[in-house]
């Protein structure tokens, strides 16, 4: 039989692309009006971004760079939180805690806690979790260095014993950042299990329950029967959380456009000329104008120190006034972060720059400044007016980012730009994330930007990144540039053992690490990348800024800890739903 | 006919095998080490890091020698076990391209068949109508010479951002749990029209040129010739042009299919369609060979059913093939 006899057939596939097209194009526009599904009413569900970039798939509080948006938070719950804000510690679990001798401390916690199985969370739970701690692969096995037991006294009331002065710094640390897990339910399982399992269907203690989760979003449902409601009066606003994932800059501004998100806390380039219903765009930030959003962590330019002529303190302040920060800020981030202090200390952290030091060794963009201190240093310029070492070997710097971080990889080639002026030449490439790590834990780089240290209850957080000792083969978590003083390193350790409430003593220790940090200069700090949260006011008001109430503003793991999980009971439905 | 099938089995065989092998090799040389990106990702204090380091390598297997990780693949793969995904922390494989694996059947098999099939009926009334021609013509050299994913750019700006009919990203709306209801059959479609016209667009451009030619090629071979010499009509002489201008066209979708796959990839990455595509790039960003080898594999199988029933169907519609092979002459 002969194909060219079906006439009718294009005919027909004419007819029914016309048709498709008619009905999605008529879909499409009745689906602006109701783009939800009635199983989460839009005026009771929060939509949120930027945290979780692949599907939703572990629930496990141990595996801490990928367990699902607000597993720790919204699911399980910390001793304390801590609000870098304003500096304060507020009791969560935990109804008090304190140092009742020089190396005792003693933790209560509130009466009437329970896991969403209906089973009592007490001081079992709170020893079962830190003594899991003692085993290596625990991610906060470092606390069990300086602790030397944990005993229950009563089912309210914890006592740790530390071996000799505690370390303040990290304890207070671990207090608001590693969550209190089930005994019940988690001492059956194998140790391969608990630092790698997926933990499904995961049983917690916070104000949300696991819903649902699909290769896109991660569903959570308020839980009523959560003990916060009573003992803090805090009632959750949404009662559904639909977290979206998702690694795209320009889907996720989209959605944000079409109200299909609430909080986006994506990096969203160009967001500057949205915010302030520019547009006729809902959309606000924490600050109504520039920088638009808090400060999250520093980024900081990490030299190798191995490698000449990185190795030369000297070159490494030439270099620092070589870095075109305010060009960055302009023209990269169009004036959304802003350029750090010469210290790399945070905003919220200013209380502790010492400033006499700054204004002495402090720097900024100068490149003939950077290029007359080569001169000086003896460092010979070849005929294209670019530095080489003394000897006269040509000096090329390579410079990595991660492929795809679009900001840095534009904000390196301005870097290498302005180095240029002074003289300092530089080759920005773009690696793979994988293959960075694999190039810089190993030591085979010459420069690389880093901003794996986020905001914190102390800056302790950023000195023992800076200086952390000893050097080991693979340096898989600090000291990238192997920087080896063993003075810094012994002041850190002071530091660290500085109560937190001995702000004198922490300026103290602070100040002489800045002195060494500014005349050696082991990193450079280039500026503060923000707490990138962007709000869509359509569904939702009330949102944590500048002149409303001071919560950070993302559900970035480590965030809701931080506060940011009593934005969830601050912000308030548009429409009654 | 039995040799002609055998004969092509074992070339499949040997096809599939030293495909598979690429397939697992080609992730291994990508430069950085998939567990040390993950333990990057998880800030860790040093001791901890390393034990970590440990513990993943011994749920991947990757502390054993490599010989040994490539014989356990082919044992694994024979029982049905792909692997435990590295960027879909603790989930099998399979279960994640399960999931992903009808969104790209989805797209590709309509966008191929119908690209084909309108691609080369529309190409051969191109050829005997003048009008149509000039139309034809340079809007098929103008899609086909377009790459996927500058068209589903184009397309997604059009529609999703200006017009806003139809949705820029995604399968399906986020949030809507998954069901066989209307709104969630709706949400799918809208969802996938875009990332559909564009593969579509680009294969109909291809084939509508690539028919016109070879009708117009095969209109004034001998045999048309003849025929209207012997008065035979018009309608008879193009019907045996269509037939003959066919064969190179089913060879070409064989050899198409390979290239459709890889526009899907690009497309879906564009559209974020949950997909194989969208997959495939985040397999690679994070070194997952275990995802990357599973989706692979896929692929390989994809292609080469794709190809056998493209050979079988040559049979079939080909009296040379079929006489030759029982033995006859043409």
């Amino acid at each position: 039989m002969s194909i060219f006899k079906r006439r009718r057939g294009w005919a027909g596939v004419g007819a029914v692309a016309v048709a498709a097209v008619a009905l999605l194009s008529t879909g499409g526009a009745s689906a602006q009006q109701t783009p939800l599904a009635a199983n989460y009413p839009r005026s009771q569900t929060l939509y949120t971004s930027g945290t979780q970039y692949g599907p939703p798939s572990n629930w496990n509080p141990m595996v801490t760079g990928n367990y699902a948006t607000g597993t720790i938070g919204l699911l399980y719950e910390t001793l304390f939180l801590y609000n870098p804000l304003n500096n304060q510690f507020t009791p969560w679990l935990a109804k008090s805690g304190s140092f009742t001798s020089s190396t005792v401390y003693t933790l209560t916690l509130r009466p009437g806690l329970a896991w969403s199985d209906g089973q009592p969370l007490t001081a079992a739970d709170v020893v079962y979790t830190i003594d899991l701690g003692q085993y290596t692969a625990v991610p906060y096995h470092n606390i069990w260095t300086y602790l030397k037991s944990v005993t229950e006294v009563n089912t309210t009331t914890v006592s740790l014993a530390f071996k000799s002065t505690p370390n303040y710094q990290e304890w207070a640390n671990f207090l608001y950042t590693y969550p209190i897990l089930p005994k019940h339910i988690w001492q059956s399982r194998s140790l391969t299990d608990i630092i790698t399992g997926t933990n499904p269907n995961p049983i917690g203690s916070g104000p949300y329950l696991y819903l649902a989760h699909d290769q896109t979003t991660m569903v959570w449902q308020r839980n009523p029967n959560w003990w916060g409601i009573k003992a803090l009066n805090l009632k959750m606003a949404p009662k559904y959380i639909v977290d979206v994932a998702n690694q795209s800059n320009n889907v996720a501004l989209s959605l944000l456009l079409q109200d299909q998100l609430d909080l986006s806390n994506n990096f969203l380039p160009g967001i500057a000329s949205l915010v302030g219903g520019i547009g006729g765009y809902p959309i606000t930030t924490y600050y109504p104008k520039a920088p638009y959003m808090l400060s999250a962590n520093t980024a900081w330019l990490v030299m190798n120190l191995k490698r000449t002529p990185l190795n030369d303190p000297v070159f490494r302040r030439a270099l620092a006034f070589a870095m075109d920060i305010p060009a960055v800020v302009r023209s990269d981030y169009n004036y959304i972060v802003k350029g750090s202090n010469p210290t790399g200390m945070l905003p919220t952290w200013s209380q502790y720059v010492d400033q006499t030091l700054v204004k002495s060794l402090g720097f900024s963009y100068n490149p003939s400044k950077a290029n007359q201190m080569l001169k000086s240093a003896g460092y010979k310029f070849g005929s294209n007016g670019m530095v080489e070492t003394k000897s006269g070997k040509p000096i090329n710097l390579s410079l990595i980012v991660p492929q795809g971080w679009s900001d840095w990889m534009a904000g390196i080639q301005i870097l290498a730009q302005g180095a240029a002026k002074a003289g300092i030449q530089i080759t920005p490439s773009f690696p793979a994330y994988n293959s960075l790590v694999a190039q810089r834990n190993s030591g085979n780089f010459d420069l690389v930007i880093n901003n794996d240290q986020q905001i914190s209850n102390t800056p302790w957080s950023y000195y023992q990144w800076m200086f952390g000792l000893p050097i080991l083969k693979t340096q898989s978590y600090r000291n990238y540039g192997r920087y080896n003083n063993p003075t810094a390193w012994s002041l850190v350790q002071q530091l660290d053992r500085t109560p937190v409430t001995d702000t004198a003593g922490m300026k103290s220790a602070i100040a002489k690490l800045q002195q060494i940090q500014l005349s050696q200069m082991p990193v450079i700090p280039l500026w503060y990348n923000g707490m990138w949260a962007q709000y869509n006011t359509t569904t939702w008001s009330n949102w944590p800024s500048s002149s409303t109430y001071q919560t950070v503003p993302t559900l970035w793991r480590g965030y809701p800890n931080m506060g940011s999980v009593y934005m969830l009971a601050k912000i308030k439905p548009v429409k009654a739903g | 006919m039995r040799s002609y099938f055998s004969r092509k089995l074992v070339t499949y065989g040997l096809t599939f095998f030293v495909a598979v092998t690429i397939d697992w090799a080609i992730p291994r040389l990508m430069p950085g080490n998939p567990i040390q990106g993950l333990i990057a990702r998880m800030t860790l204090p040093p001791g901890a890091s390393q034990a970590v380091t440990a513990y993943y390598e011994k749920v991947y297997g990757l502390n054993q020698p490599i010989w040994h990780q490539y014989l356990s693949f082919w044992t694994g793969l024979i029982h049905g076990n792909l692997g435990q995904s590295i960027y879909v922390v603790g989930s099998p494989v399979s279960s994640v391209i399960a999931q992903a694996l009808p969104y790209t059947l989805g797209l590709l098999v309509p966008a191929i068949l119908l690209g084909w099939y309108a691609g080369n009926k529309v190409g051969a009334m191109a050829a005997r109508r003048k009008v149509l021609d000039n139309t034809v013509l340079p809007a098929g050299y103008l899609l086909t010479a377009t790459p996927y994913m500058w068209l589903a750019l184009l397309l997604a700006w059009v529609f999703g951002s200006v017009l806003r009919i139809l949705p820029l990203a995604g399968g399906s709306t986020f949030g809507m749990p998954p069901s066989f209801s209307w709104p969630f059959i709706e949400s799918l479609l809208q969802h996938w029209f875009l990332p559909f016209a564009s593969l579509f667009l680009v294969g109909f451009g291809g084939w509508a040129i690539g028919m016109r030619n070879v009708i117009i090629y095969e209109l004034e071979a001998d045999y048309a010739h003849y025929l209207e010499a012997l008065g035979a009509p018009q309608r008879l002489i193009r019907r045996y042009a269509f037939r003959n201008a066919m064969l190179p066209q089913i060879t070409g979708l064989a050899l198409a299919i390979g290239a459709v796959v890889a526009g899907a990839l690009v497309t879906e990455i564009v559209f974020a369609y949950p997909g194989l595509g969208s997959l495939v790039f985040n397999a690679i960003l994070n070194s997952d060979y275990f995802l990357l080898q599973g989706i692979f594999l896929f692929i390989i199988i994809g292609v080469l059913i794709a190809n056998f029933v493209v050979d079988v169907v040559y049979v079939l519609v080909d009296p040379r093939t079929r006489i030759g092979m029982q033995g006859g002459r043409t």
